[in-house]
């Protein structure tokens, strides 16, 4: 275990960060959760999406081995808005609690709603800021007629 | 566990919120211990103890003027506030205050990106303005900036320079303060200040100049308690045509030396960006009798870590080398790096790595194609905000302490020896220095080294050995001359009680300048180790 920390403290560890290609999932967004999507984008998506590289999802990846719940929340259907509210207001291990300020009462409601609706609902996952970032940039470029 | 600001009682407290309210709106003041929950540190090591600091309250102005009706209201009622950006300090105090009682002042909600200027390569921002929301303003502008952020994006680019965090681009960049042109502060009085060319009215070179006219003192209000900054500007650089990397390895324990002073150069000369500098010996570290070779009390010897390396067929050390430029530049400077090193150093060699076109394409940012092991974690190297290195994190969080080194082979090796020996003491501690640990090259033009432990919520006993042992680590070094750069409120006293020279001249100083506009302590009483008259008597 020593020898684990310490690789780890050394950064010796890559972070790939690779979407798992055995659960994308395509389609429009209902629009009534449109909002609460965007929550998720913003809040959670950047530790919790369906990246098996990221520390919320490898760390739930572990704590639900051997189930059947997935380890993405934007995959999750076991959710309820309670079970959501403790977590974003009391944070869990190293996971922080997020504040109003974050997170408003009503962001954590369509957050909720968002995580709790029919998964044919909730359409595409949402993307993350580096592929938001990637596309934007290719779309830039390609408004400019460079290379792709 | 509710607590009253120092020298109230609680009716007076009551009247002291309502006024809060009216200033902000009854929505944005908070208080009670579930509401204040969030507000605790959660990477604290004296979780659930009598040292635990805890705010009575919290409020959350929307814009400059409600902060300088807050700051006005407190003054009036001698209340403290403690100011945070986006409260993401973890490791060094959260949004935890120094004294007990104190009344967080909540800037989230100010989260304006004020300006983008991608001709001129700066930024304004208000506090509440995470990375994550000012990478987002980059990309509008069709990423013609490159942004130089933390590991956690989720921070603030304000609170994050006023405790003079890094990032990992070029040097320049990645000392956040450092990086910083020009700040808009509300004082201890109410009054709102414009440092640099801010003060002069009809400028438009705010974050182009810093330093105005006269003495600046923007620096007072890094790791400071002498007013709340609510808006600053930043150098931004702009996005390199190209990125390249390259690896060099030495083969003995003595070369890293020279491998340290020839990178000096480079970096000095603007040739590279940061580096990651590794031992391949790490790999040896499961073998049993190799840990107790690398952890031995005083340090192996030269030879034995020599005979080591070369038993096992590999290098000693090894620098992630890392370019930024047009692309033939990026392909001259590692040729230069190469030639120069090679030619110094008997056995040195060097690996071509990736190198690409910027912005990088998402497989880039994933970094799986270095034909090495790679320590380098690309999205932070190319200024993305992400929270990938939030994996590093044991337990339920930990504490930090990172002193500042001379930039040399000779200090490492000390720094391994004195600290390593030194944290015998504690032996369930990971040992975080040992003959390999290497120097992290984050701010400008000096080394630090990390000291690291974690804490657990539910086990006490745990959290007094990370907390013993991080006021021995801070003492011993300290005898050295190795100095803490950011540590959390319950650290603050003993790190400044360090920075000693002339019976405490430079903490005289700042308290001299406290009691003169701050002698009530409105302002983060504690902050930087610096106390107003009121709570030193």
């Amino acid at each position: 275990m020593k020898y684990l920390a310490l690789a780890v403290l050394a950064g010796t560890l890559a972070f790939g960060v690779a979407r798992a290609q055995d659960n994308a999932r395509t389609g429009p967004t209902a629009p009534e959760l449109q909002e609460g999507k965007a929550i998720y984008a913003h809040w959670c998506a950047p530790c919790h999406a369906a990246v098996p590289s990221l520390a919320g999802t490898s760390s739930l990846a572990i704590k639900y081995q051997g189930t059947d719940i997935p380890a993405a929340l934007e995959d999750r259907t076991d959710l309820s808005a309670p079970v959501i509210g403790v977590f974003v207001r009391n944070g869990v291990a190293w996971m922080p609690p997020f504040r109003p300020t974050e997170i408003s009462d009503g962001q954590l409601a369509a957050l909720s709603a968002y995580l709790t609706a029919p998964l044919e609902d909730r359409g595409a996952h949402a993307e993350l800021l580096a592929e938001e970032m990637v596309r934007k940039a290719a779309e830039a470029r390609a408004q400019a007629g460079g290379d792709q | 566990m509710s607590v009253l600001p120092p020298d109230i009682d609680s009716a007076s407290f009551a009247a002291f919120l309502e006024e809060l309210r009216g200033a902000v709106g009854a929505d944005w003041v908070w208080s009670g211990d579930a509401d204040m929950f969030p507000y605790r540190d959660s990477f604290s090591p004296v979780w659930n103890t009598a040292e635990e600091r805890h705010a009575s309250a919290a409020v959350a102005p929307e814009d400059v003027e409600q902060v300088s009706a807050v700051v006005k209201i407190a003054r009036k009622h001698r209340v403290p506030l403690y100011p945070i950006s986006t409260g993401k300090n973890f490791g060094y105090g959260g949004p935890s205050p120094n004294v007990n009682g104190s009344v967080v002042l909540d800037l989230k909600r100010m989260n304006r990106v004020i300006e983008v200027n991608t001709d001129r390569n700066y930024c304004l921002v208000e506090p509440g303005v995470s990375y994550f929301d000012l990478q987002r303003a980059v990309d509008a502008t069709g990423n013609k900036v490159m942004l130089d952020c933390p590991d956690p994006g989720w921070g603030s680019p304000i609170g994050n320079s006023l405790e003079r965090g890094v990032g990992y681009t070029m040097p320049h960049f990645r000392d956040h303060f450092g990086a910083h042109c020009g700040m808009e502060v509300v004082l201890p009085d109410g009054e709102i200040m414009r440092t640099g060319m801010g003060a002069l009215p009809g400028s438009e070179t705010w974050q182009e100049y810093p330093y105005g006219f006269g003495p600046d003192p923007a620096g007072l209000f890094a790791q400071g308690n002498f007013g709340v900054v609510t808006k600053m500007g930043f150098r931004l650089m702009p996005m390199p045509e190209y990125y390249r990397t390259g690896l060099i390895t030495v083969p003995r324990r003595r070369d890293f030396i020279k491998l340290v002073n020839h990178v000096n150069f480079l970096s000095d000369s603007g040739l590279i960006g940061e580096v990651e500098y590794g031992s391949p010996l790490s790999a040896l570290m499961g073998n049993p009798d190799f840990f107790v070779l690398a952890t031995k009390t005083g340090g192996p010897s030269d030879a034995e870590m020599d005979a080591a390396a070369s038993a096992a067929g590999l290098p000693s050390f090894q620098v992630e080398l890392q370019f930024f430029g047009p692309q033939k530049a990026t392909l001259e400077n590692w040729n230069y790096a190469k030639d120069r090193i090679l030619s110094d150093i008997p056995g040195a060699a060097a690996v071509d790595g990736d190198h690409f076109t910027l912005p990088a394409s998402e497989d880039q940012l994933n970094n799986t194609t270095q034909p090495w092991q790679t320590s380098i974690k690309r999205r932070r190297s190319l200024g993305v905000p992400s929270l990938g290195a939030w994996k590093i994190v044991r337990d339920d969080g930990h504490v930090g302490f990172f002193p500042v080194l001379p930039r040399t082979g000779e200090a490492v090796f000390e720094v391994q020896r004195v600290l390593g020996d030194a944290m015998k003491e504690f032996p369930t501690l990971p040992p975080f220095f040992n003959a390999l640990t290497m120097p992290l090259f984050w701010h400008t033009h000096t080394f630090q080294m990390v000291f690291a432990p974690s804490i657990k919520h539910d086990d006490p006993q745990h959290n007094a050995i990370t907390h013993a042992s991080m006021k021995k680590c801070v003492a011993v070094a300290a005898e050295h001359g190795w100095g803490d750069y950011r540590a959390a409120p319950i650290y603050q006293d003993d790190v400044s009680n360090t920075y000693s020279f002339n019976n405490h001249i430079l903490r005289r100083f700042h308290e001299q300048l406290k009691d003169a506009i701050d002698p009530d302590g409105i302002i983060a009483p504690g902050r930087g180790g610096i106390w107003p008259r009121r709570f030193r008597a």
